[in-house]
């Protein structure tokens, strides 16, 4: 039998001023399997659906330098035959049973996702057990999946938006794994070899940097026993991750990307902070304030609904595990390129020199609790949730805790994190549009 | 069905939710204001938060010649203010009360929704109530707005020559339909839209008895009756104009149609065949071509999929789409990326070789079987999503379906025969109700180095 070893409350309303938050909606479970496997639960009978999200901590960044894409190729992979099953085979049982089954990689992690109805509870954990622990990597599947990668490289070549980024992660990360696209480069992928894979599994997936959140109809003693069967085959630990923290270069750096197309886009950002940093909180609401809040944001208010220069302009914090990024982007008429960075940068000074007003910290505070459960929508939003908790080292019981996190930041929070993150004149800057006269 | 949302966030969850065949069962309730709007309640109590949406009987193509955008120019517009919501406070308002709200346009609808805590209804119905009836317009506003909607023209279109591509086949589709004017607008016809026309659109289509309600999440009917009487239930009917969707002539000739572009490495390959739809054309044929989509193009095992992509090694990438909820006739999808390496001309043959093969019959009752499995079950998916079973209702409200029509959608599916997708095949697969499309490198132009995307950090959903 499991153990239970904690319950916490994961409470979905919250902080609304002047009202009162609702009840707890959905209960978060710890459970220990027989084999000492952890896994977050929410149960939920309300549908005969069970969801499991997987994390493996250490991603494309630890891919060899000449075999960039290597995690996301061997990601794609796992689906595609293992066991006594070749590709069709296990496609075939996954489609038969409407078993969501599949994986990805990003620059930190290695994820794994699993759908299933209950009535196909058991065969769907019995094949992703076969695509964690037996993938074949037979040779029709390894150079199919390639095919999909090099041409979904070179769909995405001259796209604005992937030239800007692309570059934008090439200067700010020279020299850094964090500098390299997760999905590699078409030379890079070509050069992929079936031992490659091979040793990619090896290297990355390990109990030791396993999270796992589960979500419907299924009960600990059930779930404590698939996790056993399932994931208990898994190497107890992994090679250690060799990446190293990272202060993002590059500082004022502006560049043109020439091309002729009717309208300029541009990837820009900022040094900003880990997700363990006591100032999180802070640059979450100075954030939400400068770029991230939408229509309630001061730059989508100077830039969209005061001119009319474009339809879509926003930042965003970028935890990494080993650098972090205030990232942003717009695209703009051409020639109201230059108005358009100037006023961005106008708006970073502004909230640095001035911070936010009374109203606008209050404004976002209440949208940042209570939009919070919105993204609980679905059994496998809550599953998500479950593992980005883990991945983050938050506890259980930070659900509870965030409301009063994010109460608590003062308008000096604001001015101290934006004086240490906001610097006008550091924006690195990546375009790419029709030159300017 | 073609959307276009006011700001992008809203797109990709669009494009998840809105596949007709995650429909069925979601056991709405039902009812009607004095007025003629329509009512339907999604109980989901999951989690303490609700969807509210106001769906519009009127998209695109309910737009006069010449003023093509100008339905979708109006969803913009409805955030510029009422007298007691001044311009661009609306969304603010939303989310200074946790919620987050945006607005999206179709070919055949207008929508608007806010997701927020339960205990925020009724703020939002009073809001989306009031601008139903009481939109002002300033000049300057307008002429922002009409800016920004440009912009947005380039960004989805002009700067993806893939949108060009689709823009022009689906021009080419529709001889004489409206749906051949694209959603956002042409370019020219977008910068001559003025205020007047946005609240003429506005006066003649926006009014109780041509909107629908959906509120799903920790709500019922019992709850959302006496706030939706208060507050819809008190505007005025207006005469709705009826909607027409002037009809196809007989097709008579393949169409081809190719966009180069010096930005464009990879080339890709569709298809587009005119189509019944669930309310026009041959009707009876919605559910079997559901499934036969499914066959074809549904998945790793589908016949495209496995003929192209896995036995013959000629597809990077081999799928097959029909939408059957609109008020006129549709389109059957289908589309290839060739592997590198492979011309678009050996790839055309092949995917024509199959289809002749499937026009002609050649699809097996096991096949049919497992397709009809696969979409019953996604049904118990679909009931999961607290938005799922509100985007479906509401689509299918908006085109002038009934609830009744969604929720028999697996009795339907069930009933399908391989006879009827046999059909359904031979009816549709007609060369000459289709236009092809290619996207093309331009000619002679020099291969870009080996450049390739960066990819922002997965998704970091706690903050």
């Amino acid at each position: 039998m499991p153990r239970l070893l904690a319950v916490f409350a994961l409470v979905a309303g919250l902080l609304l001023s002047g009202l009162s938050a609702p009840a707890a909606a959905v209960t978060v479970e710890k459970v220990v399997s027989p084999g000492g496997i952890e896994a977050w639960l929410v149960r939920d009978h309300s549908n005969p659906i069970i969801a499991l999200e997987l994390s493996f901590r250490g991603g494309a960044a630890l891919d060899p330098a000449d075999k960039s894409g290597l995690a996301v190729m061997t990601a794609a992979l796992l689906d595609e035959g293992a066991g006594p099953y070749d590709s069709q085979a296990f496609q075939r049982m996954l489609e038969d049973r409407v078993i969501g089954l599949s994986f990805d990689a990003g620059r930190d992690g290695f994820r794994g996702h699993l759908k299933t109805l209950t009535e196909h509870r058991d065969k769907a954990f019995e094949l992703f057990r076969l695509a964690l622990t037996q993938p074949r990597f037979d040779k029709p599947a390894v150079e199919r999946i390639r095919g999909q990668i090099v041409a979904g490289l070179m769909r995405e070549s001259e796209s604005p938006e992937t030239l800007a980024a692309k570059a934008w992660f090439q200067a700010v990360f020279a020299g850094h794994p964090y500098a390299r696209s997760p999905r590699g480069e078409i030379a890079s992928v070509k050069a992929i070899k079936a031992a490659d894979l091979k040793a990619a599994v090896r290297r990355l997936l390990a109990r030791d940097r396993m999270t796992i959140g589960v979500v419907g109809d299924i009960d600990p003693p059930e779930l404590g026993r698939l996790l056993d069967a399932t994931f208990g085959g898994l190497p107890a630990s992994a090679a250690p991750l060799t990446v190293p923290d990272i202060r993002p270069g590059a500082a004022g750096m502006v560049k043109t990307i020439e091309r002729d197309i009717p309208q300029t886009v541009a990837t820009f950002g900022l040094a900003g902070i880990k997700r363990d940093d006591p100032d999180w909180y802070a640059a979450t609401v100075m954030n939400h304030i400068l770029g991230g809040g939408g229509f309630a944001s001061r730059l989508t208010e100077e830039v969209r609904e005061k001119r009319g220069l474009a339809y879509s302009v926003w930042t965003g914090l970028v935890p990494l595990d080993h650098a972090g990024l205030i990232l942003g982007g717009v695209a703009t008429q051409t020639s109201r390129f230059d108005e358009s960075v100037a006023l961005i940068r106008e708006e970073i000074r502004k909230l640095r020199d001035d911070g936010p007003t009374e109203a606008e910290l209050a404004d976002a505070k209440t949208y940042l609790n209570g939009s919070f459960p919105l993204q609980l929508d679905s059994t496998v939003a809550i599953a998500q949730v479950l593992v980005q908790l883990q991945t983050d080292r938050l506890g259980p019981d930070f659900l509870d805790r965030r409301p009063a996190l994010i109460a608590a930041v003062t308008r000096d929070d604001i001015r101290r994190v934006a004086a240490r993150l906001l610097d006008p004149a550091a924006l690195t800057l990546v375009s790419v549009g029709r030159a300017q006269k | 069905m073609k959307a276009v949302a006011r700001s992008a966030l809203l797109l990709a969850a669009l494009l998840v939710v809105s596949r007709p065949a995650e429909a069925r069962l979601f056991d709405p309730q039902t009812f009607t204001l004095s007025n003629g709007m329509i009512v339907v309640v999604v109980p989901n109590h999951r989690v303490p938060i609700v969807s509210h949406m106001v769906w519009y009987k009127v998209g695109a193509a309910d737009e006069v010649a010449g003023k093509s955008g100008l339905a979708h120019m109006l969803e913009h517009l409805m955030f510029k203010g009422t007298k007691s919501v001044p311009p661009g406070d609306f969304s603010k308002i939303v989310s200074r009360n946790g919620g987050r709200d945006n607005a999206f346009t179709s070919s055949d609808y207008t929508g608007y929704f806010q997701n927020v805590a339960a205990d925020r209804l009724e703020l939002v119905m009073r809001m989306e109530a009031d601008r139903m009836a009481n939109l002002t317009l300033d000049e300057d506003n307008f002429r922002t707005e009409r800016a920004v909607v440009l912009e947005e023209r380039r960004s989805r279109v002009g700067n993806n020559p893939a949108a060009r591509l689709a823009e022009q086949m689906e021009a080419a589709l529709f001889l004489n339909s409206p749906y051949h004017r694209p959603v956002i607008g042409w370019q020219s016809e977008i910068a001559g839209l003025t205020r007047d026309d946005a609240l003429a659109f506005y006066r003649r289509w926006y009014a109780p008895n041509n909107a629908i309600l959906i509120v799903a999440g920790d709500v019922d009917a019992e709850r959302v009756r006496p706030l939706a009487e208060k507050y819809y239930g008190t505007l005025p009917r207006a005469d709705i104009p009826p909607r027409t969707r002037t009809e196809e002539p007989a097709p008579e000739a393949a169409r081809r149609v190719t966009v180069t572009d010096p930005r464009v490495s990879q080339p890709s390959w569709s298809r587009l065949y005119l189509a019944p739809s669930q309310r026009a054309g041959e009707s009876r044929l919605a559910q079997p071509l559901e499934v036969l989509a499914e066959i074809i193009g549904g998945g790793a095992t589908s016949i495209l999929y496995r003929s192209l992509v896995v036995e013959q090694g000629l597809a990077a990438h081999a799928d097959a789409a029909y939408d059957p909820v609109a008020v006129g006739l549709t389109s059957f999808r289908i589309g290839v990326v060739p592997r590198p390496g492979i011309s678009p001309e050996r790839l055309e043959a092949a995917v024509d070789a199959q289809i002749a093969r499937i026009a002609k019959g050649e699809i097996s009752a096991e096949e049919v079987e497992r397709a009809k499995t696969r979409l019953r079950a996604s049904v118990v998916y679909a009931r999961d999503s607290l938005h799922t079973g509100a985007q479906v209702l509401g689509e299918a409200l908006a085109v002038g379906l009934s609830v009744e029509d969604v929720e028999s959608w697996p009795d339907r599916i069930a009933a399908v025969t391989p006879a009827q997708v046999a059909e359904a095949a031979a009816t549709v697969l007609d060369a000459r109700a289709s236009v092809t499309g290619l996207l093309l490198p331009e000619p002679g132009a020099q291969p870009r180095p080996d450049v390739a995307p960066a990819t922002l950090p997965a998704d970091r959903g706690i903050r």
